[in-house]
């Protein structure tokens, strides 16, 4: 874990203490366990943007193919009656599918990520809302499905089952991210995407393979939040949720240039952005202020991020030039 | 013969700007040395030297970049001991550089008075567009140029951008007006269109000096040629003795240092390695290079700047695909999709740019050298830091990689150290073809040496190695044979009894060898 996890960590700690304090319902059962449920959606939602970040792009479409896979996965298995497996399979595959567009877009036809999905953005939500003709996909009275349920909004020793595969996930794409030849041409790339193209990497290749993963993960968290909200009206499912994602990586230490960040911080990230919804639930912020809470917060957080480091440069800076006075009065 | 201007006595005008004494040291390398010029109003000087001559260090001196540790700089009879930017300008001085500095986006106008803008009246402080258009006008004109002021600099060609920045100079009055390398990438019409307008700076009473490698342009416009070798004045030549071989003997200077390794045997040369059968690149699309690298011998591939030797490297290494042609590696057609092609042939490229292309400043040694072949340094696609390791502690050794340790981030190390990190990511895997471009570029002495005993193993093992040099004594001390490129062609191939400066150069200007 690095200084900069850690520190994020123990702001993590301290504002939970605070809040712990001043309303100590934060730390009830129920409490905790509807929070962890909601860093488990966001997290893996987060993940997935953390890897297209790392390569220096950025993936915007994220909530509004939140609300377009939750539509359809929906309506496969309540309307179309698919069996949910293969309902799950094929929703994973489309996000595939879109992660491999965007990035082939982006890649191959040079195409800037911010407007590639950015058009992403516009198009899904336009494609969900006309696909349920602006109305509401949900299921019918009485439909249940008990293992899909359980696999995805269930508990296990009142753990949330969402919160475990965010765990799982986690430590899957930690190695992957941070032990793997793949891992590593993406740090590669997002440093010095020329450079890793002079070493001999099919960049192109690399970059779209982190634009497919993240379809993947965001097409998983579609269908987790699909099945914790139950009923989905595509023109404001999902909406923002891209931002939560970018929030998450920036406040885990990601630049948005490429090339650092960690997964961990990722991780914690999204728990910080989490505990502050949470926050403004019980210290009865007006929720209004949901947003410019989280938002101050995270300007904050880089800000300090940015002046520890120049204070840093600064200091080695100072103690280079001591040293070299002192050489040269040795000699 | 004497080729001292005559002139400079006869003449009773004072020179507007005179340089003299100038010296100028960066460390570990005399950039300038004792040099002395004058420039008189109305006069084009030619300065001509070979890349590396000192002629940006005084660029930037006269610019107010830099400022000489010794030595006057006296402008219109004032003398000082350094110029600054705005000293400069203030004077009259005047650049047109090799990179234009034009807004593309913006109109003829707006570029030439960009910062300057005539404003209207009133609180808003709109540009006065009417106003702006009636004093680009005579600055067009005087430049001879067939465009308008409202002209989009983008939709114009580089002459005429050229003559922009000209008109540029003019407007701030300027009475000496620097040109560097303005025609090295114009086509020959465009270029008499270019110096048509010196010869019309000339008539207004306007200096100019006017830098490039082309000498017989220098020759048409110039009415005394300065030359600088290896910092120094080299010699100063009159009007009516300005001619093409005067000017090359002096770029070389004294006793033609021919072949320092001639006592060599020679080398029986290795079968072909790397051949380019009419390979035509994005850069020079209408002119086919053929090209034979064998195995066991070095090829020097010596050239102007901008002769289109770094981007031949760019189509074998597979980075840029040739837009005709075809490659052979071992006599085998090559197809070359992307730089990872390439290295899956052998086919490596050290390349000019180090920060940029070479290394990756914040990764280590290690995670550098593993980089190219990462998943011989995996187990089931996980990296192994051990084998990492063991792989770079080995090049570490071989090739004296001063640092702390493998695991030192790059970007610390001085720049021999970081081109033996670049080799040594290469070395580790078995090259076949190795191209370097400017290896030693930037690095010390000591590096250098032992980055030419490097090229020579590598030689010596049968691998076929290319090195693209602008540094002549380089190119003639380490090739076993030489190419020289001139505006996209290879002009002339020269076998180690041939070996000369003046040939090189000769060759480099797109002339015959003796």
């Amino acid at each position: 874990m690095s200084k900069k996890d850690l520190g994020l960590l123990i702001l993590i700690l301290v504002v939970g203490a605070i809040v712990a304090i001043i309303n100590p319902r934060f730390l009830l059962p129920i409490n905790l366990a509807n929070t962890s449920n909601l860093i488990g959606l966001f997290g893996i939602l987060s993940i997935g943007q953390a890897f297209v970040i790392i390569t220096g792009g950025i993936e915007l479409s994220v909530g509004s193919v939140v609300a377009l896979l939750g539509t359809l996965f929906i309506d496969f298995i309540a309307v179309r009656e698919m069996e949910w497996p293969l309902a799950f399979v094929l929703i994973l595959v489309l996000g595939a599918i879109i992660g491999l567009v965007h990035g082939w877009l982006i890649t191959r036809l040079k195409l800037q990520p911010f407007v590639v999905t950015l058009c992403g953005l516009l198009i899904y939500r336009g494609v969900a809302r006309f696909y349920t003709a602006d109305g509401t996909a949900g299921f019918a009275f009485g439909q249940n499905f008990p293992d899909l349920e359980f696999l995805t909004a269930g508990r296990s020793y009142g753990v949330p089952n969402s919160f475990i595969a965010l765990i799982v996930i986690a430590i899957v794409m930690w190695v992957v991210l941070h032990r793997s030849v793949f891992g590593r041409y993406l740090y590669a790339i997002g440093k010095n995407e020329e450079a890793a193209k002079y070493s001999g990497i099919r960049t192109g290749r690399v970059v779209m393979a982190a634009y497919v993963i993240c379809g993947v993960l965001t097409a998983l968290s579609a269908i987790y939040f699909a099945m914790y909200t139950r009923s989905i009206s595509p023109a404001s499912h999902g909406q923002f949720y891209e931002l939560y994602a970018i929030a998450a990586a920036v406040l885990g230490g990601f630049s948005l240039r490429g090339g650092e960040g960690s997964l961990i911080g990722v991780i914690l990230g999204t728990v910080l952005l989490q505990e502050l919804q949470n926050l403004v639930n019980l210290l009865g912020i007006p929720s209004s202020l949901n947003f410019a809470v989280m938002g101050g917060v995270i300007l904050i957080g880089v800000l300090v991020d940015q002046q520890w480091g120049v204070f840093r440069a600064r200091r080695l800076m100072v103690d280079a030039t001591r040293k070299s006075a002192a050489g040269a009065a040795a000699e | 013969m004497n080729y001292s201007d005559t002139s400079i006595v006869a003449s009773t005008v004072a020179p507007f700007l005179s340089l003299e004494n100038v010296r100028k040291t960066y460390p570990g390398v005399v950039a300038l040395d004792g040099f002395s010029m004058e420039v008189r109003p109305g006069e084009v000087i030619g300065l001509v030297g070979e890349n590396g001559a000192g002629k940006s260090t005084l660029m930037k001196i006269l610019g107010g970049v830099t400022t000489p540790d010794t030595g006057t700089i006296t402008v219109d009879g004032t003398a000082h001991k350094g110029l600054t930017v705005e000293g400069s300008l203030g004077s009259g001085i005047a650049f047109v550089h090799q990179e234009l500095n034009l807004f593309d986006n913006l109109d003829v106008a707006a570029n030439i008075f960009f910062g300057r803008e005539p404003l209207r009246a009133g609180p808003l402080k709109l540009v006065d567009r009417a106003k702006l258009r009636t004093m680009v006008a005579p600055l067009l004109k005087r430049v001879g140029a067939n465009f308008s002021a409202d002209t989009p600099v983008a939709t114009l060609s580089l002459a005429q951008q050229q003559m922009v920045e000209i008109a540029k100079a003019l407007s701030i009055e300027a009475r000496l007006v620097i040109l560097d390398e303005p025609t090295s990438s114009l086509p020959l019409a465009e270029t008499d269109k270019l110096l048509d307008v010196i010869k019309a700076l000339k008539a207004d009473g306007i200096s100019v000096i006017f830098i490039s490698h082309r000498l017989h342009e220098v020759e048409r416009v110039a009415d005394r040629v300065v030359v600088l070798r290896d910092g120094m004045l080299a010699g100063t030549l009159g009007k009516h003795d300005i001619g093409h071989d005067q000017m090359v003997k002096l770029m070389i200077g004294r006793m033609l240092k021919e072949r320092e390794k001639a006592s060599e045997a020679a080398r029986a040369p290795g079968a072909t390695a790397l051949s380019a059968k009419a390979i035509r690149t994005p850069a020079y699309p209408a002119r086919p290079v053929d090209l034979d690298v064998r195995r066991g011998e070095i090829l020097g591939l010596a050239g102007l700047v901008g002769s289109g030797r770094t981007e031949l490297a760019r189509v074998f290494f597979g980075i840029d695909s040739s837009l005709g042609g075809a490659l052979e590696l071992d006599g085998k057609p090559l197809a070359l999709g992307s730089a990872a092609d390439a290295v899956a042939h052998g086919i490596f490229l050290v390349p000019e740019d180090r920060k940029l292309t070479g290394i990756l400043l914040d990764l280590s040694i290690a995670q550098n050298i593993s980089l190219p072949n990462l998943p011989a340094h995996a187990r089931r696609s996980l990296v192994s830091t051990s084998a990492e390791t063991a792989t770079a502690e080995k090049q570490k050794k071989d090739l004296g990689i001063k640092a702390p340790s493998v695991q030192t981030r790059t970007g610390t190390l001085s720049g021999g150290n970081q081109q033996k990190v670049v080799l040594g990511k290469w070395l580790a895997m078995n090259p076949k073809v190795m191209i370097l471009d400017e290896p030693t570029r930037g690095i010390d002495i000591g590096a250098k040496a032992e980055i030419y005993g490097l090229m020579r193993a590598l030689a010596d093992a049968g691998v076929a190695v290319l090195m693209i040099s602008s540094d002549m004594e380089e190119v003639i001390g380490v090739s076993d044979r030489i190419a020289v490129m001139h505006e996209g062609q290879i002009s002339g191939i020269l076998d180690k009894d041939r070996f000369s400066q003046e040939n090189v150069l000769l060759l480099a200007v797109g002339k015959l060898p003796k």
